[in-house]
């Protein structure tokens, strides 16, 4: 396997009025060729940005400042508009968290769908709705024909997103970035959309990006997880030496902190106390420094670099000064 | 065993609706279809199901904040189900309600002391002079200092507001709290900060919670009993460890089936839950779920289960089970 996508040292500013804040603090991350990374993060760690800004789709004032992003050999950080946008949908496909915004409210499904088609590959309109009738088999939605005709308010939430993943996969791209799509979707919904995508996934050899805050979800979607914390990414490993093994104090309150089906009920849970930087107010050295109960002075001081944890797996890597050497203990 | 809290039998919600372009067609959901339970004093009762179920509506109804269709929910000896909005407000005091979005649910313009004051003067629970130092315990009782009382909404994080909102809740030192959704909406590990919070709440204030989740990981931790509703009935409610350890209706096992595992090995291997919660406009006839169900036959189709008790504390509304050991699917044929 060669990395299809290979990101380094990104940054991304915000441009305020008192100057840039930063958001995203040189991000180290690689996709393989059909692999699938899970992306893990609380609200306003960066993940989203991080991926955003790979297709040039930052919003207004939000711009990457630094770092490289290498997508099948060409940097897609210093591609023009144009260039990056025949690569939107025909390489990249994107699907993203509420379909109903992202959805044209006034347009039918299979327009939409074929508008895609027609924009990539120059099909022809009859042959794109028919291709996008296929493409909404594949998706599982009943009696696709019929629903080609339907507009997005008259299918449920789930359907909406399958209507979105539809289109995330009609220029068959190679990688599908996957922006917590399954937030707003009742447990039932989202597990058939986690199955829908892992099949899709090993059906045409894409490689998937799956951001999400639930750590539990991407446990049966991901062979890699990145966990990332106030725009840096703190641990990164195979999925199950993260559940297995976690290393960073971060990755471990992030675990602990989930109720699951086994521990006791009616008890307290651990938790991480307090709330993450604000962009601009980054503490000098580690992020996560402040919260962190095992933090020692060397953590105020610099920020941690990820690296090998020794006597891990050889893929596990953490940014921490206190947890690093101890990774291979079980 | 405690004594009962709210009794609630046979509560109904409908909603007419008009549909079409121009609203030329009247129909009416059925949110809420014959819901009964007593509510015991000090306990946390869950209510999960999929979205569209009649979680929320039977929060909304049980406080009389939308009024039922029919039935009753008997309260101190009152129902307060056919109370008018005046008629309830002495009531309002003791009964209160936690929403999902702290966002939305506290007014941008107002310090948070002030609108943590606005129910204890207008219930009349202090005088003014009083105020500061209760305003200085609900913060103190929610893990907020002082200072806050003096910020506005938008100063605060999602975690914080929704420690406001629920001191809110608090400020008239109520019996009973409904949770429609209350962490849902935070981030995970903020949420396990709030649940903590609310037990530790529980336990100084004895207080009864009516806890509306879709995360049956988060319900089980924090429920004494668990009612699972399907389309506006309910499908099982039991203790939780029993509902956890032997769920009875199929509709449960699915949502089980459904909760992601936080083993990647275990994760791959699960059971699915076929289609769609079917609209409310127009709900299967017999057993709401036979549409979906692995198990469902002819008798579903035509007969609606009734709810009864086949084991110590859970009861099912399913033809298939007969008692807690034993389904009458497994020797018949389907």
């Amino acid at each position: 396997m060669s990395a299809l996508l290979e990101i380094r040292g990104l940054t991304i500013d915000i441009e305020r009025d008192t100057g840039p804040a930063r958001v995203v603090d040189g991000i180290d991350l690689a996709v393989e060729e059909g692999e699938s990374l899970g992306i893990v993060g609380e609200s306003g760690c960066g993940k989203s940005l991080t991926m955003l800004s790979l297709v040039g789709l930052l919003p207004n004032r939000i711009r990457a400042t630094g770092g490289s992003a290498r997508f099948a050999g060409q940097d897609l950080l210093a591609l023009p508009q144009e260039a990056l946008r025949k690569l939107r949908g025909s390489q990249i496909g994107f699907i993203f968290q509420d379909p109903m915004t992202s959805l044209n409210p006034v347009m039918r499904v299979g327009e939409q769908i074929a508008e895609a088609l027609i924009h990539q590959s120059g099909m022809a309109k009859p042959a794109a709705m028919e291709r996008a009738a296929e493409l909404l088999e594949l998706v599982g939605i009943p009696s696709p024909r019929d629903r080609l005709m339907a507009y997005p308010h008259e299918l449920s939430g789930g359907m909406r997103q399958r209507v979105m993943i539809a289109i995330g996969l009609a220029g068959s791209p190679r990688l599908l970035i996957a922006d917590e799509p399954t937030t707003a979707l009742d447990v039932t919904i989202q597990a058939q959309i986690v199955d829908l995508v892992r099949d899709l996934k090993d059906r045409f050899g894409m490689s998937v990006v799956w951001i999400t805050h639930d750590l539990a979800l991407i446990a049966g979607l991901a062979d890699r997880i990145a966990v990332l914390y106030a725009g840096t990414v703190v641990e990164d490993a195979p999925v199950e030496v993260i559940f297995d093994r976690p290393t960073h104090p971060y990755t471990r309150g992030l675990l602990a902190s989930l109720p699951t089906l086994t521990d006791r009920p009616m008890t307290r849970l651990p938790s991480i106390g307090g709330t993450p930087p604000e962009p601009g107010r980054r503490p000098p050295g580690c992020p996560f420094a402040p919260r962190c109960t095992l933090a020692e002075a060397a953590c105020d001081a610099a920020v941690p670099k990820l690296a090998a944890v020794p006597g891990s797996d050889p893929r596990h890597r953490v940014a921490c000064f206190v947890t690093a050497g101890e990774g291979g203990r079980a | 065993m405690s004594a009962t809290l709210l009794s609630i039998r046979d509560l109904r919600k409908e909603f007419p609706v008009r549909l079409g372009a121009f609203g030329e067609r009247a129909a009416t959901v059925h949110a809420l279809d014959g819901f009964s339970v007593d509510i015991v004093e000090g306990e946390t009762l869950s209510l999960v199901g999929e979205s569209g179920c009649g979680k929320s509506t039977t929060g909304y109804c049980v406080l009389n904040i939308q009024r039922p269709t029919s039935g009753s929910v008997i309260y101190a000896g009152t129902d307060i189900a056919k109370l008018d909005d005046d008629g309830m407000r002495p009531f309002r005091r003791d009964l209160q309600i936690v929403f999902q979005d702290p966002y939305s649910t506290l007014n941008p313009r107002m310090t948070i002391g002030d609108a943590l004051a606005e129910p204890i003067l207008f219930h009349g629970l202090a005088p003014k002079a009083e105020i500061r130092d209760r305003l200085r315990q609900l913060l103190a009782d929610v893990g907020l200092s002082e200072r806050f009382a003096n910020r506005y909404p938008h100063e605060l994080s999602g975690g914080q507001r929704q420690r406001v909102a629920i001191a809110r809740a608090l400020a008239c030192r109520p019996r009973f709290i409904v949770c429609d959704e209350a962490i849902s909406a935070l981030d995970v590990s903020v949420q396990a900060q709030i649940l903590n919070l609310l037990l530790d709440l529980q336990e100084k204030y004895g207080l009864t919670y009516l806890f509306i989740a879709h995360d049956l990981a988060v319900v089980r931790h924090i429920s004494d009993r668990v009612g699972v509703m399907y389309l506006g009935r309910m499908a099982e409610l039991a203790r939780a460890e029993a509902l956890f350890a032997r769920p009875l209706h199929p509709y449960t096992r699915a949502l089980l089936s459904a909760v992601p595992s936080t083993d990647p090995r275990a994760a791959r291997n699960r059971q699915r839950l076929q289609g769609e919660v079917p609209s409310p406009l127009s709900p299967p006839s017999g057993c709401r779920f036979h549409t979906r169900c692995p198990l469902a036959r002819d008798r579903c189709r035509s007969e609606a289960p009734a709810l009864r008790e086949v084991a110590e504390g859970q009861s099912v509304a399913c033809h298939a089970v007969a008692s807690a050991t034993e389904t009458n699917w497994e020797n018949s044929p389907a």
